[in-house]
């Protein structure tokens, strides 16, 4: 394989094994470090910020983020070769926002696929289309999410526009192998049938995009908040009910789609 | 597309209500079988023991009361009451006298007993003193052996208080020519025979002691024959009334007689599983590869058009609860290392055919079916696992791993079969293998395997290493050395294996002599006559009989040992953290820590009955000051913090089972310190022993006998179970776990391995779920793991049943090669299981 690839470094903040929730069978997540969205329900507040932070949890503080070498990241995913091989799984890039450190994703996207490991990233689709197509050829599959349909709103919650996103989608449909497209449902954001069918519509006018899967919001990142010394401003909201998550599957399906509840 | 009839079939509403009659009462103890047995020795005084081992098997049959239980479409009980179990007290008998009156509050397997019984029973007790195999197994030890099992470094009291069990007969043998064609082939030999051979005289009462027992057991179905159509005479409602009539038909022809229908062989199936159980008290009566041998007479049947699948399905049904119907009392230290009713009768489906090719079959998915339908610990439950395996079967098996019952366990054809090839079998015999017990493979018909012959603490000669090899004052080891004047780990660590390499010695002497006394003292002819070569040889199995023989001693706490020497190298030698005088001193005062509730509470009343013994008087506060003198550390606040930052940095130590290939790599040379020397040795039946890695559930008993461990183990706490890590250490996920577990030699352990893996449900939900629960499994004998199996149930869950067990009869869980009713277990057992780490689907 192509040995310069492996002394390229990112910052990462955690790799989590045995992973089967985000792309196809048991898969390794590596988490990149830094985001350009800020959505308000983040359930990985620590990934945001590229810097390495402090944060206590349970009375213990501990830093997040290292700077790793690709060549060490990829020892740890293919400890689980065996695994990938059987169920089709693989490397899936979580976050933070992967596309921020191009040189370091791409660079171990490449060496993934070298060594025979299916990939994935999962992606706010928040960058240029340049940066994209730099990933496009080293991976199996995007997971990626299209959050409100309505830019203002999306703007509200996220603090960005969806322009860009929504053009990055069709680019990627257009060209990526499998393009998956996920919504966290989020009380008071985007958990009526009507936004729900709203990104329904748009991810089946995309084209090769036949999955759609809907996360529903959940609070496990409201301690990490206090642990950044952060405000938490969701903690009034309660997660879907299991029922409106079935009716809003629906609602998806309706447009073509497969549509799943959870990854 | 599988071509499989792979989807359930319809239960049916029989099976509920065979399953709730049987769980109705707590299980019983009866006399009849110790009574019988005892008459028929008192009239056969001075003849050769195998003749009167004939005799006594065939006068217990013609006289032990019979029954037919309500609903029942597959008959035999070898007790009246529903689970009840005989006595053997030609194995040992002492214990149970002793513990007439404890049996039935004990927390470990309570058995009712009726003051009638014990009176019957005190009655031909007395006989038994000087005639048992314990007595003369004792007898055959040397005082060394006997001080190490006093000092609980390793425990032969399976075999030592029962009879040996753990074998698979040639079931598909009786079931297509019956105990009539067994007798022709005894008949047959014995015509062969010479007056003038040297053995003649050995062989001529082996071969007739055979003939009496094949007669015993038709003579024994044709009593079910006659009750049934006694039963049907007075039987008003006509569809049972049919049904007895059915039942009485079939037990007119089988098992004397090849069966000629798949209801038929269920039934024949059956005498033979139940009747082992009542010739010898061994456990771990495998039926083995099930689908293989009943599958003939299912498809038979299915192709003339005289069955459906339904009934088919409802027979298996009614045999998967009769595997339940069977009980065995144990003594009180047994009844807490084989916790949970158990009986282990392994069944296995799936797996290769003796050429290599896929063996699974409709009645594979059939044996699922069953077990999903009865939900309950019998049989024992096996999937053999390989390359060509359909995946279809591998998801319908996840379908029994996701209800919690513990149930199957995963086996890997690609290690067994190269494993068992390098102890002696044939590839076709090798292929053919199926589980015994726990976790043991063997071949079936062929072997008699003496799997899981001794229970060996790994743990114990770690201590006995720091003690320069005495234990509580006595020197019951060698002189390994004073620790202080160590040098080096690997004076250390060679230290430790002259203390393992010792104590094994000692264990081979205690299995042999135990080996000899059950083949002196209680030689089986009817098990033998199931069992190849045993005819033509003219000899019992337990004379070396069969054509494969091994003893399988199994050592645990692999993964105690390999942190703990880690520990001592890290922290010791190259840190020079402490010294090991230091680190001696803190394993004595249990690094500061309190005792154990359970067990200060268990201690106290021993010390207790020793002051009230010698005449104290005690009032409620000096009991008081005793439990907390037993119970509290002594140690200093200055010590105990100094020990809290030992265990801080032991902590912080790598364990195994995090996938770190160089303490994972150190924990396969620690196997090997028990595994090597093990294979070294031969039994006096002319095989060889096999080192197996798993613990039942000693690991619980026997750690409460072992003190605090260098790896940060508090005293008296139990070890790790098997080749899994230590409870709580593996933090890495289920994958690295399993990796680590993979990287230990699984091929050595030709007795098994068992790889403990404890799941939350959500895990294994729906049917990605499955699909990526199956693709761990593979992904696990990918690396030549050997055998994997689960717990799926919630923490929580389980703490609930502790709190209000009867809302919990029914809760199965892996205990560990086998599954139990969690409520059934004692509590140190419980909290065990719910200490396991709980693997979650992230």
């Amino acid at each position: 394989m192509n040995t310069s690839l492996l002394s390229v470094t990112g910052r990462i903040f955690d790799i989590q094994r045995f992973s089967t929730h985000d792309g196809s069978g048991i898969r390794t997540l590596v988490f990149l470090k830094g985001c350009p969205l800020r959505c308000r329900w983040c359930c990985n507040p620590e990934s945001q910020s590229y810097e390495i932070q402090q944060m206590t949890l349970g009375g213990n503080t501990k830093t997040v983020g290292r700077d790793v070498t690709v060549e060490e990241v990829l020892k740890e995913v293919l400890r689980d070769r065996m695994y990938y091989r059987r169920s089709g799984g693989g490397i899936t890039l979580s976050g933070g926002e992967s596309l921020t450190q191009p040189d370091f994703a791409v660079a171990l996207l490449t060496a993934c696929q070298e060594n025979g490991v299916h990939t994935a990233i999962e992606t706010t689709g928040f960058a240029t289309p340049e940066t994209i197509e730099r990933y496009l050829p080293v991976l199996d599959c995007v997971l990626m999410d299209i959050k409100h349909m309505d830019s203002e709103k999306h703007q509200q919650f996220t603090t960005r526009p969806n322009d860009r996103i929504l053009q990055n989608a069709r680019l990627i449909a257009e060209k990526a192998k499998r393009l998956i497209i996920r919504v966290p449902v989020i009380p008071t954001f985007n958990d009526t049938e009507e936004e729900i069918g709203a990104i329904a519509a748009f991810a089946a006018s995309l084209p090769n995009v036949r999955e759609i899967h809907l996360l529903p919001y959940h609070r496990m990142g409201q301690d990490k908040y206090t642990g950044l010394g952060r405000e938490y401003t969701m903690s009034h909201i309660t997660p879907p009910s299991a029922e409106h998550m079935e009716l809003l599957r629906k609602k998806a399906e309706s447009y073509g789609l497969k549509a799943l509840i959870g990854g | 597309m599988s071509t499989f009839y792979t989807q359930d079939i319809q239960k049916s509403p029989r099976i509920p209500k065979l399953v709730e009659h049987l769980f109705e009462k707590m299980p019983e103890i009866e006399p009849y079988r110790a009574v019988l047995l005892t008459e028929s020795y008192q009239q056969t005084e001075g003849e050769p023991i195998i003749l009167r081992r004939a005799k006594a098997f065939a006068h217990i049959l013609a006289h032990i009361p019979i029954t037919i239980r309500p609903l029942e479409l597959i008959v035999g009980s070898s007790s009246k009451n529903p689970r009840g179990a005989q006595l053997f007290p030609e194995y040992s008998y002492e214990w149970v006298e002793a513990e007439f009156d404890t049996l039935a509050t004990r927390s470990a397997d309570p058995f009712y007993i009726s003051e009638e019984t014990k009176n019957a029973l005190r009655k031909v007790f007395p006989y038994w003193k000087g005639r048992t195999t314990s007595e003369l197994a004792t007898s055959y030890m040397v005082p060394e052996t006997i001080a190490a099992i006093d000092h609980n470094i390793f425990t032969p009291g399976n075999y030592f208080y029962n009879g040996v069990g753990h074998v698979t007969v040639d079931y598909g043998k009786v079931l297509k020519i019956g105990y009539r064609g067994i007798a022709e082939e005894a008949r047959a030999a014995l015509a062969k025979l010479r007056v003038t051979d040297a053995d003649y005289a050995k062989r001529h009462h082996f071969l007739n002691a055979v003939l009496i027992t094949c007669d015993a057991v038709e003579m024994y179905a044709n009593r079910y024959a006659e009750l049934a159509r006694k039963q049907a005479a007075a039987c008003a409602d006509d569809v049972r009334k049919a049904e007895l009539l059915k039942i009485a038909e079939n037990c007119s022809r089988v098992p004397a007689h090849g069966a000629t229908s798949f209801y038929e062989a269920c039934q024949s199936f059956w005498f033979v599983q139940m009747l082992i159980q009542v010739e010898s008290s061994g456990h771990s009566i495998s039926p083995g590869r099930f689908d293989q041998y009943m599958y003939p007479y299912f498809k038979a049947d299915l192709d003339k058009g005289v069955i459906t699948r339904e009934q088919a399905q409802e027979y298996v049904d009614c045999v998967w609860v009769k595997l339940n119907d069977l009980g065995k009392v144990r003594d009180l230290a047994s009844a807490e290392g084989f916790a949970g009713y158990s009986m282990f009768q392994n069944l296995c489906a799936g797996g290769q055919d003796k050429d290599g090719k896929d063996a699974t079959n409709d009645m594979s998915y059939m044996c699922i079916n069953a077990t999903l339908h009865v939900l309950l610990p019998q049989p024992s439950f096996s999937v053999r696992v390989w390359n060509g395996t359909p995946h279809e079967f591998m998801i319908r098996a996840a379908e029994i791993t996701h209800t919690g019952i513990g149930l199957p366990a995963y086996y890997n054809d690609e290690v067994i079969v190269p494993a068992l090839q390098s102890r002696g079998l044939t590839l076709q015999d090798a292929r053919d293998y199926n589980i015994i017990g726990c976790v043991e493979p063997q071949k079936s018909g062929k072997t008699d395997g003496w799997h899981d012959a001794a229970f060996f603490n790994m743990c114990r000669p770690l201590e006995l290493t720091f003690s320069n090899g005495t234990d509580k004052g006595i020197q019951v080891g060698p002189q390994t050395g004073d620790v202080t004047s160590m040098k080096s780990f690997d004076e250390f660590y060679g230290a430790y294996k002259k203390q393992m390499e010792y104590f094994i010695e000692l264990m081979v002497n205690a299995d042999n002599a135990i080996d000899q006394a059950h083949m002196e003292r209680c030689p089986l002819p009817f098990l033998s006559s199931m069992l190849e070569d045993c005819i033509g040889r003219g000899k019992s199995a337990q004379e070396g009989g069969c054509v494969y023989n091994f003893t399988g001693p199994q050592g645990f706490g692999i993964a105690n040992v390999a942190d703990a020497l880690t520990a001592v190298r890290e922290l010791v030698f190259n840190e020079k953290y402490l010294t090991l005088a230091e680190f001696r001193q803190a394993l004595e005062n249990n690094y500061g820590k309190d005792m154990d509730p359970k067990q200060a509470e268990k201690l106290t009343k021993q010390v207790v009955k020793s002051m009230v013994d010698s005449g104290r008087m005690l009032t409620p506060d000096d009991i008081k000051a005793v439990y907390l003198t037993v119970a509290q550390n002594p140690c200093s606040d200055e010590q105990k913090a100094r020990y809290q930052q030992l265990l801080d940095r032991i902590s912080a130590l790598p364990k195994f089972g995090n996938d770190d290939r160089e303490i994972d790599n150190f924990a396969r040379d620690v196997a090997y310190t028990y595994t090597r020397p093990v294979e070294r040795y031969r039994n006096p039946r002319g095989g060889t022993y096999q080192a197996g890695l798993y613990p039942v559930s000693a690991n619980v008993p026997l750690g409460a006998q072992t003190g605090a461990t260098p790896d940060g183990r508090l005293a008296f706490t139990p070890v790790a179970d098997g080749v899994s890590p230590a409870a709580g250490r593996d933090v890495n996920g289920p994958t690295a776990a399993a990796n680590s577990v993979a990287r230990l030699d699984h091929y050595i352990a030709s007795n098994g391995t068992l790889f403990n893996m404890k799941f939350h449900p959500s895990a294994l939900a729906g049917r990605s779920g499955l699909e990526s629960f199956v693709a761990l499994v593979r992904g696990y004998f990918d690396q030549k793991g050997s055998h994997v199996q689960f717990n799926v149930v919630s923490r929580e869950t389980l703490r609930d049943a502790q709190k209000h067990p009867e809302n919990y009869r029914s809760l199965v869980v892996r205990v560990a090669g086998y599954s139990a009713l969690f409520t059934t277990l004692s509590r140190s057992l419980q909290d065990d299981i719910i200490n396991r780490t709980e693997q979650g689907g992230f």
